[in-house]
């Protein structure tokens, strides 16, 4: 939703991609320190663990959950729309209630986190391999091709990243592998910018100049060379695009485009109280929202504090 | 750049797939299949499109039997107002508490707000959207959740009763604008406060009133402005999901309707007006900043 962060992570980037590289073998990433760096701040600790637990709940949704919420021998609808904190016919209680079709809302907000958490990964890993490899071509090829990418990625950038996944799943329907699909469309300019922001620095480095005069093969040179220097933005980038999807995700499925009823995501839990809501029962929406908001504040947190260990500006 | 959104639109997709009822049996289908013009092939229906177009004409609506580009437009001057509305909340939130913020920053209450800003990100507008509803109109009962209410001509600003309708939608709407340029004018603030005509300003003795007003502010009102135009559009394509909640008819409740009953010239037509939309706006912002910034001005004439 914030088209702002992007450009903000890819000004920072490209410093922070100018270390001192060594010719022979890329220096490894100095880890320890920089593992300490990011927990000295409160906040990123506080983003981590509850980004840790946000994923251990949706690993283990199966064991942890009372019920499988779209197993329907499971559900029982004489129980459906009870208040946070009543409890089933067999003593088991629903602590976060139920909804309208009797189902538990916080195993159902444990199995969504999965659907939301695989849209987010999978939509920013893509993306940015996707991104990157575009990005770091056009910088690498330069010329005709290059200036036909930017155009490309400032067509795309103009636009809102809601009205392109709008445009994408008008044409192609909707369903969670097309909400992928449309956020990678979305977002793919993103990273091709900031990749070939950085690698137009670095291009003009010696230690690139001295593995072209060693006759090293370009691919060799690009992946081997360019690539480890300019991959610190695109972490930084891809991290807060995971919640940026996550977010996407939960809206489109609430427009009705996203997630189908068999595989329901946050959004779609939020949706689904939404005809509820008039009639005052709160906790079918309400819960969902609030483990989508911890989601997305988690993932955001752990990015600001990545943003700042991996910018050398920044901590000197 | 309108030509490679336009072609994209038109050539991916099969709208014969899309369009037609599947409960229907195979002598309708090709009956309604020719109604609609789908049985040619799709770079004649695609030439038909563009000459249509050249004249203005989206084709017609396959719900509303009606041009689609008069089904949009008559939706216009609700999304219009919205927009609008929440701009002049988030401008008239936002930049007092940046500014606030900027000049204060080492204060308690200038960290809160940038707290808040913070939330202002990360929450998911929809929900925000849904307790809005919950807390005002249910619970509270102060103002209603759905629909326009009484409106004057196309307009419902101009009636009390519209007005209470459109402040729920609206707020919902101006909440993600009203952190970005909170946020945006408190980094302007700093910036502007270290350089050396603010400095010189307070030690000829000026009051601080001025300096805010006529140094820093004026200073400020680049970086703003552009973000305001910019920003306009993606308020009105974010209007989207605000009006799918709180039943606000305007262009976002008709694109949400039309993708989900496949009412693809309106589709067209839509994604079509709101490319023209960001090409035009652009182009407004960059006049807006040479009017306004004279450094611009001088670098084009030299």
């Amino acid at each position: 939703m914030n088209d702002m962060d992007p450009k903000l992570a890819a000004s920072a980037g490209i410093a922070g991609a100018s270390g001192t590289p060594d010719i022979v073998e890329p220096p490894p990433p100095r880890a320890i320190p920089a593992l300490k760096r990011f927990f000295s701040s409160p906040t990123a600790a506080l983003g981590t663990i509850g980004l840790l637990i946000i994923c251990l709940v949706a690993l283990l949704a199966p064991w942890l959950a009372t019920q499988n919420p779209y197993d329907l021998t499971q559900l029982d609808i004489l129980d459906s729309r009870l208040p946070p904190g009543s409890e089933n016919f067999d003593g088991i209680p629903y602590y976060l209630g139920t909804d309208g079709q009797g189902r538990d809302i916080l195993s159902g907000i444990m199995y969504g986190l999965r659907t939301s958490l695989l849209v987010g990964i999978a939509s920013a890993v893509v993306a940015a391999l996707l991104g990157t490899t575009i990005g770091l071509l056009a910088a690498y090829v330069g010329g005709r091709l290059e200036s036909f990418i930017m155009r490309l990625v400032d067509l795309q950038l103009s636009f809102p990243t809601i009205l392109m996944a709008l445009m994408v799943l008008a044409i192609l329907g909707n369903g969670v592998t097309n909400v992928v699909f449309a956020i990678i469309v979305a977002e793919w300019a993103t990273y091709a910018r900031t990749a070939r922001g950085t690698a137009l620095v670095e291009r003009e480095k010696e230690y690139i100049e001295a593995a072209r005069c060693l006759r090293i093969p370009g691919r060799r040179v690009l992946l081997r060379y360019l690539l480890p220097n300019c991959i610190a933005p695109i972490i930084v980038i891809a991290t807060m695009q995971v919640a940026r999807a996550i977010g996407l995700e939960a809206t489109l499925s609430f427009l009705g485009l996203g997630a189908s009823v068999t595989q329901p995501s946050l959004g779609m839990l939020i949706s689904n109280g939404y005809r509820f809501m008039l009639s005052g029962l709160y906790w079918i929406s309400f819960y969902p929202g609030i483990a989508l908001l911890i989601t997305i504040v988690s993932i955001n947190l752990v990015g600001d504090r990545l943003r700042d260990v991996l910018n050398p500006r920044k901590t000197r | 750049m309108t030509i490679l959104v336009f072609i994209g639109v038109n050539v991916i997709g099969n709208p014969v797939d899309i369009l037609i009822n599947p409960d229907l049996n195979q002598a309708e289908r090709a009956q309604m299949v020719a109604h609609l013009g789908l049985d040619k092939p799709l770079w004649q229906q695609y030439f038909h499109f563009l000459s249509g177009l050249t004249h203005g004409d989206f084709g017609n609506s396959f719900v509303y039997s009606r041009p689609a580009l008069d089904v949009i437009m008559e939706r216009v001057p609700a999304t219009l107002e919205l927009a609008i509305f929440a701009t002049i909340i988030a401008v008239a939130v936002g930049l007092p508490l940046g500014l606030y913020a900027g000049l204060r920053s080492e204060k308690f209450s200038a960290k809160f707000i940038m707290a808040g800003s913070i939330l202002g990100f990360s929450l998911p507008t929809f929900w925000v959207g849904l307790m809005m509803i919950l807390v005002f109109a249910v619970q509270l009962g102060w103002l209603p959740s759905n629909g326009r209410g009484e409106t004057m001509g196309s307009w419902s600003f101009l009636t009390l009763d519209g007005l209470s309708y459109m402040l729920l939608p609206a707020l919902n709407l101006a909440l993600f604008k009203t952190s970005l340029i909170l946020r945006l004018t408190r980094a302007g603030v700093q910036e502007v406060i270290m350089q050396d005509y603010v400095k010189f300003a307070y030690a000829k003795g000026l009051g601080e009133k001025r300096i805010i007003f006529v140094h820093i502010l004026k200073n400020l009102m680049i970086p703003v402005i552009t973000i305001v135009g910019l920003e306009f559009g993606s308020l009105i394509a974010y209007s989207v999901v605000t009006e799918s909640i709180f039943g606000w008819p305007g262009m976002g409740k008709l694109i949400i309707d039309s993708i989900n009953l496949l009412d693809r010239p309106v589709i067209v037509a839509y994604l079509m007006m709101m490319v023209v939309l960001f090409v035009s706006l652009n182009f407004i912002i960059d006049v807006c900043y040479t009017l306004l910034d004279p450094r611009v001005r001088l670098e084009g004439k030299a």
